[in-house]
């Protein structure tokens, strides 16, 4: 399959073996504007603006609406760039206060632009997400940002291929999060470097769009800058209908044409990883790489017994920072703060499953609990279900959309030594705020944190415990 | 973007693997502008304290490692976040090539485009060299993107894999854009068979 979308991108080769692929979707957000400034400098515009589109969504502040609540300059200065860029270029932008803006990783999608069979670039290594939908989505840096813009087109080397196949029924309380989580405790961070991923498998097929959107997006957690599934049934159930997919008899020959996209039976792979997902219990990392994932019933890890002295080492500086004893008990780890949102677990269902777990029940006694939606019309469409309500009579912090306490670049940060429950992607040293300590895993197991004060395994509130 | 053939310079080792451009460059320098100095930045948090005094432990810190141009860090070096922040950061501060077992795959190509040299070495051959690097402070490494050769400070010679465009662009000082603008023909062309935006 990825050689399929490759292949009908390509405008020509370099004799180095770099392809120039043409790029049909370019996101862009309020980290853009470096790559404005050198286009700029050089005297160039955007090729194709019909083909761009924007929504702020790292700066802007979740409690308002309004950019002069932002009281940083630098940060204001970001987002009115992009709007300024933006309407000179004539870019369709989503922007504050307008109903569809988001985080840009859950807009696209929302939005019906991100389509099967094509390929997506955006200043941002979470953009791998969008493969969830078919498509070859990847992650640029701010000078290839403007060379797409100057020229709608990108020099690539074609990645190794690696499929990681996941078949087996997920038992409850166990998200597409918990699989990411023990794929990349399996594979390691770098695991997928130089690959494309190609994610298979019954269990893979079972998840809903949004759950293939929580794993795609965490495929650069891996190593890997590209992650996807093969378009199916629920593929085309999500898309239609939404504001920018092919519509009537666009739609059926557009379903027509992404249904040959799958990979052959034959395909080959350069590496192949499988996983039983039957098994998997609800997945937490302790540590500071997202590879440093357990089950929720586990102890933290002692860095006496790492393979190598090398492991060692990284074991003791994570734990360190972290601040814990090894052999804890995982549930027995009081948490400060609470953050469920972003690119990763920021949708609809996220809100839903969090929700269902926190209804009648209130935030534990000292922990500041936050649900920040990824897009506004999320946030709408949560409101018209009650969740807001849900979350607010417990004690949650009901937030406008944006990316929040992920990156901590707006000022929502978590305070030095403070401990998070987080849904987002990253738990690196300082990724939250400085000094912070971050927790990653599913949207109901942040919920439960929230509710007993410490990591729990959801599957015992569930069980109404 | 310097030039670049041939330097000899003082190595920064990294022992860490699996080193995260958020370590590189904090996310809150983001908002910079890129005419900022983000030298001042480079590992910032393990750099300096909040009051912005300098950890004395932190190895940048200490005084023969101060004028490093090239970096030698363990494998899945600039992992994560896709921010060419991590790499101007490097470029500011004076490094011009960065050695390593492997990088993250953005870092990589940002470090192509910025003229920072990404050197991928064996993983035991970059581990001798951090551990030579650790036991003799200061000591100087070679870097020469013609020939594509690495010098170890005991005289060992390691090559290593360039892009050829790549490498044409960092020794000339020039940039991957221009060459492409110079094709807009068959991009016009590429689309024109290619259909309007899908909808
Ligand atoms: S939510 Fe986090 S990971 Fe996603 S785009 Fe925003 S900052 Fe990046």
């Amino acid at each position: 399959m990825f050689d399929k979308i490759w292949d009908s991108h390509r405008i020509m080769s370099r004799e180095d073996g770099q392809d120039l692929l043409f790029i049909d979707r370019h996101y862009i957000h309020d980290v853009t504007e470096p790559a404005f400034r050198l286009l700029r400098e050089r005297g160039l515009t955007p090729r194709s603006p019909d083909r761009i589109f924007g929504t702020p969504d790292h700066y802007v502040p979740t409690h308002s609406r309004q950019a002069t609540a932002i009281n940083d300059p630098e940060r204001r200065t970001m987002i009115e760039a992009l709007t300024r860029d933006a309407a000179e270029s004539g870019i369709t932008l989503f922007g504050l206060g307008d109903p569809r803006q988001g985080i840009v990783h859950v807009v696209g999608p929302e939005q019906g632009l991100s389509l099967p069979g094509m390929t997506i670039v955006c200043a941002d290594s979470h953009t791998s997400t969008h493969g969830a939908l078919g498509a070859l989505a990847f992650g640029i840096g701010a000078t290839e940002v403007g060379h797409v813009l100057a020229t709608q087109s990108l020099w690539q080397r074609r990645p190794r291929r690696m499929r990681i196949a996941v078949d087996g029924s997920l038992a409850a309380g166990v998200t597409a999060k918990d699989v990411v989580l023990a794929i990349i405790a399996k594979i390691g961070v770098a695991g997928a470097v130089g690959h494309a991923i190609e994610y298979a498998g019954s269990t893979i097929a079972g998840l809903t769009m949004e759950g293939r959107l929580t794993l795609c997006n965490m495929s650069i957690e891996a190593g890997g800058r590209v992650g996807f599934v093969a378009p199916d049934d629920t593929t085309f159930a999500y898309l239609h209908g939404r504001p920018y997919a092919p519509k009537e008899g666009a739609w059926d020959r557009a379903v027509v044409r992404w249904r040959g996209l799958a990979s052959d039976a034959g395909a080959v792979f350069d590496h192949e990883v499988t996983l039983d997902a039957a098994n998997l219990a609800p997945m937490v990392t302790w540590g500071t790489t997202p590879e440093d994932a357990l089950p929720v019933t586990s102890r933290v890890p002692d860095p006496t017994n790492a393979p190598s002295l090398e492991r060692r080492e990284a074991m003791t500086r994570a734990l360190d920072y972290m601040g814990l004893t090894p052999g804890t008990p995982l549930e027995e780890v009081p948490v400060d703060r609470v953050f469920i949102g972003s690119c990763t677990n920021g949708r609809i269902e996220d809100m839903r499953g969090a929700a269902a777990v926190v209804k009648g029940r209130k935030v534990a006694a000292g922990v500041d609990a936050w649900v920040v939606p990824g897009s506004e019309l999320v946030r709408v469409q949560a409101e018209a279900e009650g969740l807001d309500r849900v979350f607010t009579e417990a004690g949650f912090q009901w937030r406008y959309a944006g990316c929040s306490m992920c990156l901590a670049t707006n000022g929502d940060t978590v305070a030095p030594g403070q401990r998070c429950a987080s849904t987002s992607n990253r738990n690196f040293v300082g990724r939250q705020g400085a000094g912070a300590r971050t927790h990653l895993m599913s949207p109901a197991m942040a919920a439960a944190a929230a509710v007993t004060g410490r990591l729990s395994d959801v599957r015992r509130l569930m069980a109404g415990a | 973007m310097d030039q670049l053939d041939r330097f000899e310079a003082v190595a920064l080792p990294i022992a860490q693997a699996n080193c995260d451009t958020d370590q590189i460059a904090p996310a809150r320098y983001l908002q910079k502008p890129r005419s900022a100095d983000f030298g001042r930045f480079l590992f910032a948090d393990r750099r300096f304290r909040a009051d912005g005094t300098e950890i004395d432990d932190f190895i940048l810190n200490r005084p023969a490692y101060r004028p490093a141009r090239i970096v030698v860090a363990a494998r899945n070096f600039g992992c994560g976040s896709s921010r060419e922040h991590a790499v101007w950061a490097l470029y500011d501060y004076g490094i011009r090539a960065a050695i390593a077992p492997s990088f993250g795959d953005i870092f990589y190509s940002n470090c192509l485009k910025n003229g920072l040299v990404p050197v991928a070495l064996p993983e035991e051959a970059v581990q001798e060299l951090i551990d030579h690097l650790i036991a003799h402070p200061g000591d100087r490494v070679t870097v020469d993107v013609v020939e594509q050769t690495v010098v170890f400070p005991d005289g060992f010679t390691h090559a290593f894999f360039l892009d050829p465009f790549a490498k044409h662009c960092i020794v000339k000082g020039l940039d991957e854009l221009d060459f492409t603008l110079s094709q807009s023909a068959a991009i016009a062309a590429f689309e024109r068979g290619y259909g309007p935006p899908e909808r």
